[in-house]
Order: C-alpha cells, then sequence, then structure tokens
C-alpha cells in the first residue's frame, strides 16, 4: 500500500477530506449533511492518512486520544441541550443567535453545537477502531 | 427559518409554555451521567482522578434521582418533551412513581459499586474506562427507567447494552471474551426482536409515545386480537431473554462469573431488571389485554424461572454461578407478579425489583470479599471465614436471609405480597411455587454459609480444626472502600425489613400508575382533572 504515490498525496488528500467534513457538518442543518456523514468522512480522511504514513503519525497529529475525542463530542452534545433550561424551555429546545458580521448574517444555534458533538463522537469513535485496526495489521 | 417574514403559529406544534426548573428532574439523571461519563473518558489516563470523578457523579446521581423521586411524589407524574414538540411527535421523558423508585435505588447501587470499583479495579481497569462506562451503562438504565417512549426505551437499552459489554470484557481475559460472545448474541437476538415488535406496533398505531399507545390500545374494539397478538409475544421473548426468564436464562450464569466482580454486581443488580421493569411498562401499561391471555403462558415460565434459578443455585459450587442463578429465581417471582397483574402484583414485583436490585449486588459484593480474604470463589476451597470476621459472616446471613425471603429482611414483604396475590387470583400453584423456591434457595444460601463460614478451612479439614487460607488480600481489606458499599446495602436490606411502610406505598403508588394510567396519560397530554 506505502507506494510512494500514495504516501505524497495522502497527507494533501486527507486535508481536503477534513475540509470538505467541516464543509458538509456546517450545511447540515437544512441541506442534506450534518455531524454523522461529516464525522464518517473525517474518520475517513484519518484511516486513509493512517494508511499511507503509519498510525503513530496520525496520533501525533491529531494530538488527542481519539476517545478522548469523542469524549468531547459527546460533552458538549449534552451541554448544547442545556440551554434551554436559562430560557425555561424544555430539554433541547433549540436556541438561536444570528450573528451580523460585516453584513452578513450568520446564524449560530444549539443545534450546530449539537451536530458538532456528533461530529466529534464519530470521528472519535470510527477513528479510534480505524486506527486499532490498523496497528493490528502493521505488527 | 433565518429572518423568514411569514408568521408562524408555533403553538399548533410547540409546547410554547415555560417549564417550571423543577421539572428538569425528569433529564437529570441522564444529563449528569452523561456529562459525566463523557469527562471521565476524557481525562481516562488520569488514573487517580478517575474514582474521584466517577463516585463525586455517582453522588450527584443519587440526589438527582432522589429529588426526583420528592418531586413525583408531590406533583403526580411528570413529563417533558424533547425541544418543546408537542407530544406524540416529540419525545418524551415521563416520569411516575415505579420508573422514579427503581432509578433512585439503581443509582444507589451504582454508587456503591463505583466506592468498591475504588479498591478492586486496578489501573489498567481504569485506563480502559471502568467508570466511564459505568456511568454511561447508568444513562442508559436510568434513562430506561424514565423515558415515555417505547423506540427511546429501545435506545437506552443499546445505551445500557453497549457500555455493559465494554464492562464485561474489561481486563481482556480469554474467558471474558467467552462469556461476552455468549451474553453478546443472546441480548442482541433480544434487541433485534425488540425492535422488530416496535416496528410493528408503529406500524398499526403510527405512534411511539407509550402513553399515547396505551390509550390507542384501549380504544380498540378487539384489543387482544390480531397483529397485536404477535406483537406481545415478540416483546414478552425479547424482555424475557432480557430478564433471563427461563428458557433464554442460560447466558446470565454463563457470563456473569466472568469479570471483575464488582461489574458482575452491578450487571446482577441493575440489567435483568430493566428488562423486568420494561414487561411491566409494556404488559401492564401498554398492552393489558394481551398481558390478560398471555397470563397463563406468562405464569408457567414464572414457574419455571423460579424452579431453575432455585435448584440451579442448589447445585452451583461456584459462588458467582450460584448467584446468577439466584439473580435467576428472583426473576421468576417478578414475573409472577407480571402473570397476576392486580394492583397488589405488580406492587409486589415492584417491590420485589428494588429488593433484588440490592441485595443482589451486596452478594456479589460479599463474593468480592470472601475472596480477598481465602483466595477462592469455589465453595470447595472456601472455609474459615467465621474466624477472620464475624461481623463478615453476620452481614452474609442477613444477605442469605435477605434473598431467601426470610423475616424480618427487605426479601420477606415483596415475597408475602406476591403469594397473597397468586393465591387471591386463584393460582395456587404460583405462590406455591414462589415458596418452594423460597425454601429451596433458603438451602442453597445455607450452605454457602455452612461451607464458607462455618466450616473451619477448605474441604477435608477435620471437624474442630481450623485451616486458615490464604487470600488474594492486598490491603484493600483494611480500607473503606470495599466495607462502606456492603454496609450500606445491609442497612437498605434491614431498614426494607423492618420498616417497610415507605416501599410498600412506593410500590403500590408505582404499580397503580401502570394499571389505572389516567395520571400517566393526563401528565403527557395535559387535559381536565
Amino acid at each position: 500500500m506505502r507506494t510512494i504515490i500514495f504516501r505524497t498525496i495522502a497527507p494533501y488528500l486527507s486535508a481536503l477530506m477534513v475540509l470538505f467534513s467541516i464543509f458538509v457538518l456546517l450545511r447540515g442543518h437544512n441541506e442534506p449533511g450534518g455531524g454523522f456523514i461529516g464525522g464518517l468522512i473525517a474518520a475517513s480522511a484519518l484511516a486513509i492518512f493512517g494508511v499511507a504514513c503509519g498510525v503513530a503519525s496520525v496520533r501525533r497529529a491529531i494530538v488527542f486520544h481519539p476517545m478522548g475525542i469523542a469524549g468531547f463530542g459527546l460533552f458538549i452534545g449534552a451541554l448544547a441541550g442545556i440551554v434551554s433550561f436559562f430560557k425555561g424551555q424544555p430539554f433541547m429546545t433549540s436556541q438561536w443567535w444570528y450573528l451580523k458580521v460585516f453584513g452578513v448574517e450568520i446564524p449560530l444555534s444549539t443545534p450546530l453545537i449539537f451536530d458538532i458533538g456528533v461530529y466529534l463522537v464519530v470521528v472519535g469513535a470510527i477513528g479510534s477502531i480505524a486506527l486499532a485496526l490498523e496497528e493490528r495489521e502493521s505488527d | 427559518m433565518a429572518g423568514s417574514p411569514v408568521s408562524v403559529d408555533y403553538s399548533q406544534a410547540m409546547n410554547l409554555s415555560a417549564v417550571p426548573a423543577g421539572d428538569w428532574l425528569v433529564v437529570a439523571p441522564t444529563l449528569i451521567t452523561l456529562l459525566g461519563g463523557s469527562l471521565c473518558l476524557m481525562l481516562r489516563k488520569n488514573t487517580d482522578l478517575q474514582p474521584k470523578l466517577g463516585i463525586g457523579f455517582l453522588a450527584l446521581l443519587v440526589l438527582a434521582n432522589f429529588g426526583l423521586l420528592v418531586r413525583v411524589l408531590d406533583y403526580g407524574v411528570i413529563s417533558m418533551v424533547m425541544g418543546s414538540w408537542l407530544p406524540p411527535f416529540g419525545i418524551a421523558f415521563t416520569v411516575d412513581a415505579l420508573g422514579a423508585t427503581l432509578s433512585l435505588i439503581g443509582s444507589i447501587v451504582a454508587l456503591c459499586a463505583g466506592i468498591y470499583g475504588a479498591a478492586s479495579v486496578d489501573n489498567t481497569g481504569r485506563r480502559y474506562g471502568f467508570y466511564p462506562f459505568l456511568l454511561l451503562l447508568m444513562t442508559g438504565v436510568c434513562g430506561a427507567f424514565i423515558t415515555g417512549d417505547i423506540f427511546n426505551l429501545y435506545v437506552w437499552f443499546e445505551v445500557l447494552l453497549i457500555s455493559s459489554y465494554g464492562l464485561l470484557v474489561l481486563g481482556n481475559d480469554r474467558i471474558q471474551l467467552d462469556g461476552a460472545v455468549k451474553y453478546g448474541v443472546l441480548n442482541l437476538i433480544g434487541t433485534n426482536l425488540f425492535l422488530i415488535a416496535t416496528g410493528l406496533l408503529y406500524g398499526i398505531f403510527g405512534t411511539l409515545n407509550m402513553a399515547d399507545l396505551a390509550q390507542k390500545v384501549a380504544a380498540l374494539d378487539n384489543p387482544a386480537s390480531g397483529t397485536l397478538a404477535t406483537v406481545a409475544a415478540l416483546y414478552f421473548l425479547a424482555f424475557a431473554m432480557k430478564a433471563a426468564a427461563f428458557p433464554v436464562n442460560f447466558w446470565l450464569p454463563a457470563s456473569y462469573h466472568t469479570p471483575n466482580v464488582v461489574v458482575s454486581a452491578v450487571f446482577a443488580g441493575l440489567l435483568t431488571k430493566v428488562g423486568v421493569y420494561a414487561l411491566i411498562r409494556v404488559f401492564v401499561l401498554i398492552l393489558p389485554a394481551s398481558r390478560g391471555y398471555m397470563a397463563d403462558v406468562i405464569a408457567l415460565v414464572a414457574i419455571a424461572t423460579l424452579l431453575t434459578g432455585a435448584l440451579g443455585a442448589l447445585a452451583q459450587s461456584e459462588l458467582r454461578r450460584l448467584f446468577g442463578y439466584l439473580v435467576i429465581a428472583g426473576i421468576g417471582s417478578m414475573l409472577a407478579g407480571v402473570a397476576v397483574g392486580s394492583t397488589l402484583a405488580v406492587s409486589g414485583a415492584i417491590f420485589y425489583a428494588v429488593h433484588s436490585i440490592i441485595v443482589m449486588t451486596a452478594l456479589y459484593l460479599a463474593a468480592g470479599i470472601m475472596n480477598l480474604m481465602s483466595g477462592s470463589y469455589d465453595l470447595r476451597k472456601l472455609g474459615g471465614l467465621y474466624q477472620k470476621s464475624a461481623g463478615f459472616a453476620g452481614v452474609f446471613l442477613v444477605l442469605g436471609f435477605a434473598v431467601s425471603g426470610l423475616p424480618p429482611f427487605s426479601g420477606f414483604w415483596p415475597k408475602v405480597i406476591l403469594v397473597d396475590a397468586a393465591f387471591q387470583d386463584g393460582r395456587a400453584w404460583l405462590g406455591a411455587a414462589i415458596l418452594v423456591s423460597g425454601f429451596l434457595t433458603t438451602l442453597a444460601m445455607g450452605r454457602v454459609w455452612i461451607y464458607a463460614f462455618w466450616r473451619g478451612g477448605p474441604e477435608g479439614t477435620p471437624d474442630g480444626q481450623s485451616v486458615a487460607a490464604a487470600g488474594t488480600d492486598t490491603g484493600q481489606l483494611s480500607g473503606a472502600a470495599v466495607w462502606l458499599p456492603i454496609g450500606i446495602l445491609t442497612a437498605l436490606v434491614v431498614y426494607f425489613g423492618l420498616q417497610p411502610e415507605w416501599m410498600l406505598e412506593l410500590s403500590t403508588q408505582g404499580a397503580t400508575g401502570v394499571v389505572e394510567p389516567l395520571g400517566y396519560l393526563r401528565s403527557v397530554f395535559g387535559g381536565e382533572g
């Protein structure tokens, strides 16, 4: 698998895939996409990088252990539901904030935070499975 | 919806009235464990911090559940629908006395396990996530007790199953993987049946909200016919698998003796009881007519489960397998309550579930202590424990009396109620089976006590002599983390035995709430007093 072409291309490919996964994540509220599918794309980016350049370099690149990333995703996903507490609304009621940056309206919301949580959970969980399998292979 | 000029009448779809902050207690148990579990997961390399965080969040969980129970007793059934959507479209969490009671008792048991785990789970176990898994397991358990949506119940089952797989293989022994495969395969089949039945139910009624389902089933002309029979049978099989009822009970003794004893303790206390809870919820609340015509089948299964459990316990000499069979015998008692189905019987089943959660966890923790004292779980190699600790021998005797249903401990009252309910319903055989099973359990526990505590030493020790066996204790026995949990649980066993009024009141209220679900329905859909 570790041909020179693949090894040269893989880092760029992975970077592009991560970028694309974030694009898919952000467009997800009203259009096809979202945290889950974005997370899957990002996890496959990690897997490709791992196949090409070794699992150790992936682990260095993402700094945190994948399970830690998944834990963080779960944490902010749960926090996103609590925001409505302060408005006297039930758990998980969505809250929206419309920011104006240079005349462009940017809608931010708790569903987005929740979606980012889902994204991180999927990246962490699938990524750690993929990395564990690749590690086993290279033993 | 960003800046759209069209005015939308949100009140058609959403609940726009303010929710009192106290109602957030409904989601507090799942939220606390979810946040705690994810925090522990992020910090899992920090093995010193793990027990502190884990026990802290579990203590918070107990407090939240206590608050929830008090609120349910004050205000009646409370509902919260996620995201403000109106039921039956929004997913409702609906807590009645039944759910709140079991959730509270379950969290107390989990707290005890968390404390015991501080002594018995080593750093490797902590790094591989004992506390995150325990907390997320409690998310699933509390969520299952609290939710008012049957698909959501399935989701919580999955959450607790996935966490339980993690706990089961913690340590990665060959025997653990063997146990996990048996446990996993049967539970997967059970979950699939659950899902299929839920799909069928949705196909018939177009709703998954339990209160809505209960109304729609009750409104049918002939609620005991047709496809509903299939649904009821599928649900019964699925939950019987989860609860380890005869004849799908074999996975329990095959897997519960493999993991760390504190994991077995949590499993024995909680997992099967969630199955029984689901059975009560679905058969008594949603499908009462199906329960009516399946009553004979359920009674037969209950009798077989009672006897298999008690006889199996008599035949075992491995402590943890033996206790596993006692869990099964207890499930038989609770099934007997479901088979009879009167308010009295269901309240007996609920009280028995509470008793069984506490006493089975305590027994497994006691098995762990016996192993620390003499280095084995095998009755043939145990002995002389009375000389090592007379106090512990007394505690074990209390637990043995309780699990056999002898007064004055917690097992006595639910058995009295169940036997009484069975005779009132004209099912003398069922009552007799409960009594016979209790008698056999007494024998099995007496056997354990005589061999492990009275006998001077391991098998072959001459009468009158005492041979002290070497334990595996490496200082745990001198710490509070081992003794505090079993102390709390035994105190509860004694308390519920001597002062049963509180729990009797709670279980009667819980049973009334599912047998006559008017309060449950009103809490979800509102409606006039």
